[in-house]
């Protein structure tokens, strides 16, 4: 196991290297000339070529990507010119608030995902089934920035039962009740559309597998009926269901640019938002490549946990 | 140019009958419930938001200060104003002219795009198609809505850009779903016979087999788009897409935010829009994803029940035998739409303890569904036992509790079924599965269990048992899992063992040894065994007696040693024709000429008419009963091989 762990651990190094050569090509890519963005359009030639200089953009693209990288596996990630401190303090403090509220709705959609794609497929066409059909069709068709608005209309402005938005309440906040109470409403959001996908995928999933040989041998056995489908049935939906909550991260991952805006959550994704408007590069840049690389581990993650419960995967 | 044709060809088809005369996929796609509320809803926004420049509403962005935020319903604005005083229904419908054009573009470019690369791609095979799926694998490495952004910040806020941006991260799931379909069909022979004739690649991918993908991109685009008409207004929410004055939905969403605690309607009324226009997209999405690429179909099929439903219209009086099963007319029939297959057509079985039965006949005969249906196993849906009466320890099982059957099953009567691979589950070890049948019959504690799961492996003969005791079936050769299974239906000390073909999937020079192991592990315990197989070869060294069977019917029953001596039934005596020696008992079967009937359409007469030499005239009429033939023998035929003895 560990040996496998650490095999895959090695192939995701690649992975991680290609996106470093996309997201630097990128940038590369931007129109118009830093240096002049920096000093403004009145600037000098010469400061502008001293400039350059410094920043090591009269080198060729090669070499620059070399330099990046070498600086960026030192934690170096440049400075943010509009925040005026170092990108790589500014992007982990944000990403641990967007982890929280990302692995909070993780939990929440795998835990009504499967619930409900299993109980679905147990009541097959019936009104149960029916009812997480339907729901399953509203999730996938909401557009969660809209969502979040209307709940904070509902709870926050209607019957004040939660704060509409931050993460802490601005004075005397603090302590994890005051996390929980903002955690609620943008986790709920965040989680809705990807429940939706894993109650149906774990529904089709859990069809499949009642129809296996295996599952008639436990009833032929005299298992009960709750065992063979908690027990039997279930596992096995989950190794099927595993790798789509993995790809669930990244749209969790990346839907939390909408919630953190509807809710102003200090998080990485708001805080792309504003570098995009303020053309903060450098900050984009960084902040898309550990969201990226986060993404990544998510999926070795699955993939750990998959092989865990498949012993035909090792 | 070609495209374009293979387009109009693919289009003309869908509103067309086939050649079978089945409705044409637009029938189908509509005779779907859902799919139809989803089109008619889609073709009512879609109408409304082309006749926009037509239609009696007011400019949309004309600000009129003194009438700001008005309530919906207030007269001359229906759905009121935003914050500047501009008609809210005017923007809602020209923001979803904007937002259903972008989303159009964007999959349009997404198609065009990922599909070019997923054909040459499947086409070009080797280096080319690693290096392109290398790129679209990178490409997928990103959360999908932050790559996005990426973009966007590379080329700047703009609708157009957020356009581009939403195209970018959808090529992969075209390039993908492309390329698959393409693999497997530059292998096909249409395409090497193209190649011959001297067709250049291009004419090829695009003449041959564009028009073999265009259903699957079809799918994919209608599968996509609801998702690009969400993301784009997503950005646009945010502020990068749609730039003032210009609206889009999301960009109205966005204003309204601002407004969220003065006048909610302001976002409600865009917000329900695109609500509204996904949703029904995602219905015809799905409508034609299932008619287009019904392997797709999500839970289509029914999944089995516990139990198979019983729907018998009398009961049989209960029976006056000390026999561990006595079976009296059981039916069992496969329900498939209008369709009945009467699979199991009134049998009549005894079982003594201790005794062993053969149960023969070819594939379809009705033999595995007739042991299936003694503890209701058979799939519902399509099973139904239609008929009969199964008696086990004195009482009518087919009218059993699910408790009472539960405790039956794997209890008093026990299974071990053809397949080891496939029976035993792959994600539990071997001992944890015989452990289990182990408790669900004995109040013991786990290690008591365990204990006795040991016993039961070294009782099959397993070699070092501990150790394959924390294996998994997969770690473990046939012979062995079916050595495991039987061990597993051992746990309970059952009265009757069912062995549904145990042999047929294992090596030939295993199958002796499994078929000797369950012989003498049954004697020793006094189980009976009724005997499921093909093989009259096995029949002669196993059981006691036998029953033959055809088209859902019992044939011919006796003694084995008689029947294979003397058979009765012309049946019967083909099938001792087709027995060599011990060993390839599939390919016996095939020396009997024809097929047996289908038992949807059971010919009247003798089922076996149509492949019997000795077949007469009277052959053909009524229902040919199943007479005394000699002591403890009798069969079905009216003309049989021997005279009575
Ligand atoms: S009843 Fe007639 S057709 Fe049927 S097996 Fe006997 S002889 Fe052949």
């Amino acid at each position: 196991m560990w040996l496998y762990i650490g095999k895959r651990l090695l192939a995701t190094v690649p992975i991680l290297l290609g996106l470093s050569v996309i997201v630097f090509a990128m940038m590369a890519a931007i129109p118009g000339d830093p240096a002049t963005a920096i000093l403004g359009s009145y600037a000098t030639p010469e400061n502008v070529e001293r400039l350059n200089r410094q920043l090591g953009l009269d080198r060729s693209l090669v070499e620059q990507y070399l330099t990046w990288l070498g600086n960026l596996l030192q934690g170096d990630m440049g400075r943010s010119y509009a925040l005026n401190r170092p990108v790589a303090d500014e992007v982990f403090e944000r990403f641990g608030a967007t982890l929280v509220l990302a692995g909070a709705s993780l939990l929440l959609c795998s835990l009504f995902g499967l619930l409900a794609g299993v109980i679905a497929a147990v009541g097959q066409f019936g009104w149960r089934d029916r009812i997480v059909t339907f729901l399953v069709l509203i999730g996938i068709s909401t557009p969660s920035f809209w969502l979040g608005l209307l709940l904070i209309m509902l709870f926050a402005v209607e019957l004040q039962w939660l704060p509409a938005s931050g993460m802490f309440a601005i004075y005397g906040g603090g302590g994890p009740l005051d996390l929980l109470a903002h955690l609620a409403l943008p986790a709920i959001t965040l989680a809705v559309v990807a429940t939706a996908v894993i109650a149906r995928l774990t529904r089709t999933a859990m069809l499949e597998v009642l129809r296996q040989d295996y599952v008639r041998t436990a009833r032929a056995k005299g298992v009960s009926e709750r065992r063979v489908i908690y027990r039997h049935a279930f596992k096995s939906a989950l190794v099927a269901v595993i790798p789509v909550i993995g790809i669930q991260t990244g749209f969790v991952l990346g839907g939390a640019v909408y919630i953190e805006t509807v809710f102003q959550w200090p998080g990485i994704g708001r805080m792309l938002v504003n570098a995009i408007s303020t053309r903060d590069l450098l900050l984009v840049q960084g902040g898309v490549l550990v969201v990226a690389a986060s993404y990544v581990f998510f999926n070795l993650l699955a993939d750990v946990a998959q092989t865990l419960v498949d012993p035909r995967l090792r | 140019m070609a495209g374009m044709l293979a387009v109009g060809a693919t289009l003309t088809r869908l509103f067309a009958r086939d050649r079978g005369g089945r409705p044409s996929p637009f029938a189908l796609l509509v005779a779907n419930p859902l799919s139809a509320f989803g089109l008619a809803l889609l073709t009512v926004i879609v109408v409304l938001v082309i006749a926009t420049p037509f239609l009696p509403v007011p400019d949309p962005d004309i600000t009129d200060p003194a009438n700001r935020l008005l309530r919906p319903g207030t007269d001359g604005h229906l759905l009121g104003t935003d914050h500047l005083g501009r008609d809210l229904l005017s923007r809602m419908l020209w923001g979803t002219r904007v937002s259903i054009l972008v989303g159009l573009s964007a999959t349009l470019i997404a198609a065009t795009i990922g599909s070019l690369i997923g054909l040459v791609a499947g086409y070009a095979g080797g280096r080319t198609d690693s290096l392109l799926m290398r790129g679209i694998d990178l490409v997928m490495a990103f959360p999908y809505i932050l790559l996005a952004l990426a973009i966007v910040a590379v080329l700047g806020p703009g609708l157009l850009n957020a356009l581009y941006a939403i195209a970018v991260v959808n090529i992969p799931f075209f390039a993908r779903n492309i390329r698959g379909i393409t693999l497997g069909l530059s292998r096909r022979e249409f395409v090497d016979a193209a190649r011959l004739s001297g067709a250049s690649h291009a004419e090829i991918l695009f003449l041959e087999v564009l028009p073999n993908v265009l259903p699957t991109i079809v799918v994919t685009m209608s599968t996509t788009v609801g998702w690009m008409i969400l993301e784009t207004a997503g950005l646009s929410f945010l502020g990068l897409g749609a730039q003032p004055p210009q609206a889009d939905l999301g960009s109205m969403l966005g204003e309204g935010r601002k407004l969220l605690f003065t006048a909610p309607h302001v976002s409600v009324v865009p917000g329900l829009m695109i609500f509204a226009l996904v949703m029904c997209i995602n219905l015809v999405g799905d409508g034609v994803r299932d008619v287009l690429d019904p392997r797709l179909k999500s839970g289509a099929l029914a999944a089995p029940g516990a139990a198979t439903r019983v729907a018998r219209e009398t009961v049989p009086p209960a029976p006056s035998t000390d026999a561990v099963l006595s079976v009296e007319g059981l039916r069992t029939e496969f329900h498939v739409g209008s369709r009945v297959y009467k699979a199991v057509g009134g049998v009549d079985l005894d079982l003594a303890p201790g005794e062993c039965l053969g149960l023969v006949g070819e594939s379809g005969s009705g033999k595995s569904v007739t042991a299936l249906s003694l503890l209701r196993l058979v799939p519902t849906p399509p099973g139904v036992i239609a008929g009969g009466r199964v008696t086990i320890e004195g009482a009518d099982q087919l009218a059993a509790t699910p408790e009472a059957l539960r405790r039956l099953r794997g209890g008093r009567v026990a299974y071990v079924f053809q397949d080891p691979l496939t029976t035993l589950h792959p994600l539990f070890t071997v001992g944890d599965q015989i452990v289990e049948a182990i408790r669900a019959h004995q109040p013991i504690s786990r290690a008591e269990a365990e204990a006795q799961a040991l016993t039961l492996l070294e009782k099959v003969r397993i070699p070092s048992a501990k150790a394959r005791f924390s294996a998994y079936p997969h770690e473990l050769s046939g012979g062995m899992r079916q050595r495991v299974c039987i061990a597993m239906a051992l746990a309970n000390d059952p009265d009757l063992i069912v062995a549904d073909e145990p042999t047929t999937a294992l090596d030939v020079t295993v199958q002796a040894q499994v078929l000797k192991l369950l012989r003498d592990l049954s004697r020793e315990r006094g189980s009976a065994v009724l005997f499921i197989t093909h093989d009259f070869g096995v029949v002669s060294e196993l059981c006691d007696r036998v029953a033959v069977m055809y088209a859902g019917r019992i044939v011919e029953i006796g003694p084995s040693g008689d029947v294979l001596d003397a058979p009765g039934h012309p049946y019967t005596g083909k099938l001792i024709d087709c027995v060599p020696v011990l060993g390839r008992p599939e390919r016996r079967m095939e020396a009997i000429d024809g097929l047996p009937p289908s038992v949807d359409r059971l010919p009247a007469g003798c089922a076996f008419a149509d492949r019997c030499d000795r077949v007469q005239e009277d052959c053909r009429h009524g229902d040919i009963p199943l007479d005394p033939f000699g002591p403890g023998r009798a069969v079905r035929c009216l003309h049989p091989l021997q005279e009575v003895s």
